[in-house]
């Protein structure tokens, strides 16, 4: 048999092809970054201690399966909380904790009123979320959107003073380069505002 | 001075320029890996969002409506199948299976609930991840500033 001789193929319909190829991937890509509030549960214990707190360090929030807010007994807009608690986290109103013997420090860096019926100290001030079982989801991360923005205004606040650059930068920075003296900084930022958030049993 | 034609652009390069871009969108398109049997979760939006990171250590659980309206009530959907707040625990439990020992305690539980859920149902499955001891939780959210579509 005689042997045929093949020709050359056409790659002209080849970036056709690529297109067609190239607008399907375009269509079907979903770039979601999966972003959200980063929370840590509590871990269980068989032990109940009973820590005693005081009532002037703890803010209490409560919300009713209308969505309406209480805090402090009184009514207020979900807009209004990340200004009330910074005012209890920030008050400072008394002594810190008692360290291996030494009497509590009053809370220096705090620029609260020092209102000796707000919380004493910024690790000592406890925000308790109290919701109901038929709250709507999107208030609940309001609420917790805005206790968490109190806490990062209040970094960024001490940071910027203490090291002149905010608690955000801080942490990008040490996301580009983990340097032990950045970690130490952030650390430092979060033992002054321990983020201590309390849920109760919800109301049925 | 004499004029010059205009010479044609080549177009041989195309496909390859195309060919490059084909290869960006192949190696980042995620194809959706659960179908979603319940309605879509339409997310509160937040401004206090963190990146959750390493991707493959997330667990996420979904939260809505069912699709058929006559069903009220939030629907739980994890992996391919709608499940009661109980089963959670076990499929968390078969997410730790697929991993490393020592990855284990990186693990993330994505919470993808709808707005309009209850926040009972929330605690229900938080109660549950707590059980287990799957501490790390992130609220799934969308980026924005106005929080006042979050409520009516």
């Amino acid at each position: 048999m005689a042997r045929r001789d093949i020709g050359e193929i056409n790659a002209g319909s080849m970036a056709d092809i690529a297109f067609l190829l190239l607008i399907f991937f375009l269509v079907t890509t979903t770039m979601d970054v999966d972003s959200g509030i980063a929370r840590k549960l509590p871990e269980k214990t068989d032990v109940q201690s009973d820590v005693i707190v005081k009532e002037k360090n703890v803010l209490d929030i409560v919300v009713n399966r209308n969505n309406q807010l209480l805090v402090e007994n009184e009514y207020v807009k979900v807009t209004d909380v990340k200004r009330l608690a910074k005012k209890f986290i920030d008050n400072g109103g008394g002594l810190g904790t008692p360290v291996d013997d030494r009497p509590g420090e009053p809370c220096d860096y705090c620029g609260g009123e020092k209102n000796p019926n707000s919380s004493d100290h910024s690790t000592k001030a406890i925000i308790s979320l109290q919701s109901d079982r038929g709250t709507s989801y999107g208030m609940y991360i309001s609420i917790q959107n805005e206790i968490e923005a109190a806490y990062n205004e209040l970094r960024n606040a001490l940071s910027e003073k203490l090291y002149g650059i905010s608690y955000d930068d801080l942490l990008n920075d040490y996301e580009d380069n983990p340097s032990k003296s950045l970690q130490e900084k952030i650390d430092d930022l979060k033992n002054k505002y321990p983020q201590i958030i309390t849920e109760p049993e919800p109301i049925k | 001075m004499r004029k010059k034609g205009m010479p044609a652009i080549s177009t041989a390069s195309l496909p390859d320029i195309v060919f490059m871009l084909l290869f960006f969108f192949m190696v980042s398109t995620t194809m959706r890996e659960t179908d979603l049997l319940i309605k879509k979760p339409a997310l509160p939006v937040a401004s206090e969002v963190k990146k959750l990171e390493l991707k493959s250590l997330v667990s996420t659980i979904y939260v809505g409506k069912s699709k058929d309206t006559r069903i009220s009530g939030d629907k739980i959907q994890v992996n391919d199948k709608i499940v009661e707040v109980k089963d959670i625990p076990s499929f968390i439990f078969s997410e730790r299976a697929l991993r490393k020992e020592d990855e284990v305690k990186f693990m993330t539980t994505s919470i993808k609930a709808d707005k309009e859920a209850s926040v009972g149902t929330i605690l229900d499955i938080k109660e549950q991840l707590r059980d287990i001891n799957a501490l790390k939780i992130s609220f799934s959210t969308s980026r924005g500033n106005d929080l006042s579509s979050n409520y009516k």
